[in-house]
């Protein structure tokens, strides 16, 4: 869309200098790439890019997904992974694509910003000699007044209908008027580009300054959060964000909430915590789904809840300790499963040496709903009739040996090579709220209730209102740039031949001409000159 | 009230394939429409004066008051069955708001009964306000009978409440706007394929699809029309899906773009429609080649609709179909 420059060159002119190759090709290829054409085809295959990041799994939205497509197609996802396929939208190949495109996009704009800034400073240009040859052409009466009047008469009525206006006077008495309108759609038509820059700008900034981690987050005073790396499950934080730089505040959930309707869909979600920012006095917050936590500089989002029950374990020696454990939810009614690790037990105070023979583990399922036909999932999400149904293990739980394991599941590696062993019945051992369980060393589990938790997303996206404010613009330029219509008309009044007994008067003809499409042309033409008209005629 | 929206639903089928019925009448046995009649005649010829002229070649509609035959009969019959049809659509909208205590557009079942309503009610305005354009309505209407009828065969969803996720302001910005762009884009879509029929007829094709070009308006009326619509819907899916969504998305999940399937796909019908609006707008591209990009389009929006609200499981997962 660069304007070519062509001139025919004089005959005498000395043979063309022989243009440098690179620099001929530097050229050509710029052309070539801020071409409309390439454009559309860019703008085609970043439509085709995007399809893959909705086929397959995206590690950014599920990396558990991905490993699970891994293991269902073995030789192909390896494969896949080289080309990008699990991350698409951080792909190289993604990326070439929408940087080409916006390279080819400010190429093409920044030309037409500066035409449309000289355009906007130019007046109309003046009427071309053939008003008849123009799309739209009528005569718009003899008037009595003269040329000079008829021609500023004329040109009030352009300026009131919003048309910038230029009067000129030509040879022989003659007056023109010059009025063009629409200079909006181009002005929207560079907005909303260069809006999209801003939003490009946006997410890439936000993108190196953001941060963001998620955080189970159990209820009760013992169980509180201070905004730090080491504190979340997992984080991510831009390539620009010190873990230092993470704005200080400490969360501790007091109250959940959570009501049901009779099918058990949820209906509503509250969450209440305490809140201290800076180290300031803590304050009493409730946030749900739909309306974050805003504090400083960091958003908490509530993006799912569970029980995690508490247990007591009393060991071999009377020593006795306390865990509470979430069990993560599998389905709507929050079955949950999980498991409680007792490493540090069954210690004989003689010695004061652990025995790794004599770690206890319990894994099983919470049912926060027992379905009375003996379904093992939960019937309802609320604590109506609630039980756990528990595994033991005895052994060594492998918990120091250095690999982090899933707090969530036992190592089953151990449970394979024998050295963690199941010491309870073939059935899960079921336990109300209140219930004791003793094992077959004589040792003890206490259910004693449980604890609500909630998961949480935190994050921060420092560029979000550029983005926003980028989109909106965009939005604003791209009606205003479809909406508008650039258009000219031109009025030409020339002194009336002073026939006998007449003392002159104005003959005046009028052309329009549409630069863009627009269909309603004809019908404002037809009204301009019906009001020069009557201008005329007292 | 449930009931009654089901039932109401029906009878609206019903409404719309009489409508189809009669403007098929009045494609059959009548004239050609009022602007198919005045592009046949030769076109006014234009003179550039040194400035491109865009190729306007549509002449003035003219409003002949020949006395009306059977067909225009029809036609008009067909356009008030129509408008009845809508009336009950807008009867079986209500009933199921009522019945769900709440804005009818929480699944895919209300989604797609919505955007049919606003396709229905978009095109009534435009032939009231353009009867030459009334032909169309045969293939209108059965767009409008085909995706109700999979509507209800496979996405019939019980009244109920909407979960917690829903429970925002947001809900009835981001959806009422992507109805309206929705419904809008599926009115265009059908003179968009009209045009390109007419084009092959008027080049001398007499194949199937390009038989049904005989009695349609003229081609440019009909490329005008489908630009004018796409032009008017493509802010309000901007706005819908490109700013509603992430202002939602950003307080509800807490990011405000994470190309969810859902997204993937509106981000991808954006930008084909973008194709079609730049091809339009470049005077070296066809407008038959511009058309089909905008027919790429709607085909990325029903993908959107019914391929990844069936088969890609992803964060918009509470407006699938029942029972998916």
């Amino acid at each position: 869309m660069t304007a070519v420059e062509e001139r025919t060159a004089p005959p005498a002119a000395p043979p063309p200098r022989r243009p440098n190759g690179l620099w001929a090709l530097l050229r050509n290829s710029w052309r070539q790439l801020t071409s409309m054409r390439t454009a559309l085809i860019l703008l085609f295959l970043l439509a085709v890019a995007a399809i893959p990041g909705s086929v397959l799994p995206q590690r950014p939205v599920s990396a558990e997904n991905v490993s699970k497509y891994f293991a269902a197609h073995p030789t192909l996802a390896p494969f896949l992974d080289r080309l990008g396929g699990f991350d698409v939208y951080a792909s190289a190949w993604f990326a070439a694509i929408y940087l080409l495109l916006f390279t080819s996009l400010v190429g093409c704009v920044v030309p037409r910003l500066l035409d449309h800034a000289r355009t906007l400073r130019t007046p109309p240009p003046d009427a071309p000699k053939r008003l008849d040859r123009l799309p739209q052409h009528a005569a718009a009466g003899p008037r009595p007044d003269e040329p000079a009047a008829a021609a500023e008469a004329v040109a009030a009525i352009l300026r009131r209908r919003r048309f910038r206006t230029v009067v000129r006077e030509q040879q022989g008495g003659a007056w023109t008027v010059a009025g063009e309108k629409g200079y909006l759609k181009e002005t929207g038509n560079l907005l909303f580009h260069f809006a999209l820059l801003a939003v490009l700008v946006g997410v890439g900034f936000g993108h190196w300054y953001g941060w963001h981690g998620n955080r189970l987050l159990v209820a009760g005073a013992d169980r509180g959060f201070c905004n730090s790396v080491t504190q979340y499950d997992e984080s991510s934080l831009g390539p620009r964000v010190d873990p230092a730089d993470l704005p200080h505040f400490c969360l501790t959930l007091t109250d959940f909430t959570a009501s049901y309707q009779s099918n058990g869909t949820p209906k509503s979600f509250l969450a209440t915590v305490d809140v201290s920012q800076n180290d300031g006095p803590a304050r009493s917050r409730t946030f749900t789904v739909n309306q974050p936590l805003r504090l400083h500089h960091a958003n908490v989002h509530l993006l799912g809840h569970g029980y995690a029950p508490i247990l007591r374990y009393t060991d071999r020696y009377g020593q006795q300790q306390t865990k509470v454990v979430p069990f993560l939810p599998t389905d709507g009614m929050l079955t949950s499963e999980g498991v409680a690790q007792f490493p540090d037990v069954n210690i004989d105070p003689k010695t004061n040496k652990r025995d790794d023979k004599l770690q206890v583990g319990f894994e099983g399922v919470y049912l926060p709903t027992v379905s009375p036909g003996g379904s093992p999932a939960s019937a309802f999400p609320a604590q109506r009739s609630p039980a756990l149904f528990l595994t033991a293990y005895r052994g060594d739980l492998g918990v120091d040996v250095g690999i982090p394991g899933s707090v969530y599941a036992l190592d089953r590696s151990q449970i394979a090579n024998g050295e963690l062993k199941q010491v309870s019945g073939v059935r899960p051992h079921e336990l109300k709220p209140g219930g004791t369980w003793t094992l077959d060393d004589g040792t003890k589990l206490e259910f004693l209730g449980t604890r609500q938790f909630v998961t949480l997303s935190i994050r921060y996206d420092p560029t979000q209102p550029l983005v926003l404010g980028g989109a909106v613009v965009g939005l604003i330029g791209l009606m205003m740039s479809l909406a508008g219509h650039r258009r000219r008309v031109w009025f030409r009044a020339a002194p009336l031949e002073a026939s006998e007994g007449s003392s002159g008067g104005t003959v005046m003809e009028a052309g329009g001409l549409p630069r863009t499409d627009y269909p309603g042309f004809g019908d404002e033409f037809d009204a301009l000159v019906s009001a020069a008209k009557d201008e005329g005629t007292p | 009230m449930a009931e009654l929206s089901n039932q109401l639903m029906a009878i609206t089928v019903l409404a719309y394939l009489a409508a189809m019925i009669g403007y098929a009448a009045e494609y059959a046995f009548g004239n050609r429409s009022h602007v198919g009649r005045a592009a046949a005649r030769p076109a006014k010829q234009l003179v550039g004066a040194g400035a491109p002229v865009p190729p306007q070649v549509e002449a003035p509609v003219v409003e002949e008051r020949a006395p009306l035959d059977r067909g225009a009969w029809a036609g008009r019959i067909a356009v008030g069955v129509n408008a009845l049809g809508l009336l009950l659509h807008l009867g079986a909208l209500v009933a199921r708001g009522v019945a769900a205590g709440r804005m009818p557009w929480g699944n895919m079942y209300e989604f797609l009964m919505s955007v049919t309503f606003v396709g229905s009610a978009v095109w009534l305005g435009l032939v009231i306000r353009k009867p030459g354009v009334r032909h169309l309505g045969l293939f209108v209407t059965l767009a409008l009978v085909v995706l109700l009828g999979a509507d209800g065969l496979i996405a019939y969803t019980p009244v109920g409440p909407l979960v917690p996720a829903l429970h925002s302001y947001w809900f009835v910005i981001h959806v009422s706007t992507i109805i309206l762009a929705s419904g809008i884009f599926l009115v265009g879509a059908v003179p968009a394929t009209m045009f390109l029929i007419k084009t092959g007829y008027d080049q001398g094709k007499r194949r199937f699809p390009y038989t049904l070009g005989k009695r349609m308006p003229g081609a440019a009326t009909l490329e005008r029309l489908t630009f004018r619509l796409h032009a008017f819907a493509f802010p309000l899916f901007t706005f819908g899906a490109l700013i509603a969504g992430p202002l939602w998305a950003e307080a509800s999940w807490g990011r405000y773009w994470g190309w969810d399937p859902k997204e993937v796909w509106a981000f991808i019908s954006w930008v084909v429609y973008a194709c079609y609006l730049h091809a339009r707008a470049t005077p070296s591209v066809k407008r038959t080649v511009a058309t089909w990009i905008a027919l790429l389009g709607f085909a990325t929006m029903l993908m959107n609709l019914f391929g990844v609200n069936l088969f890609f499981s992803g964060m918009h997962s509470y407006a699938n179909a029942g029972g998916m």
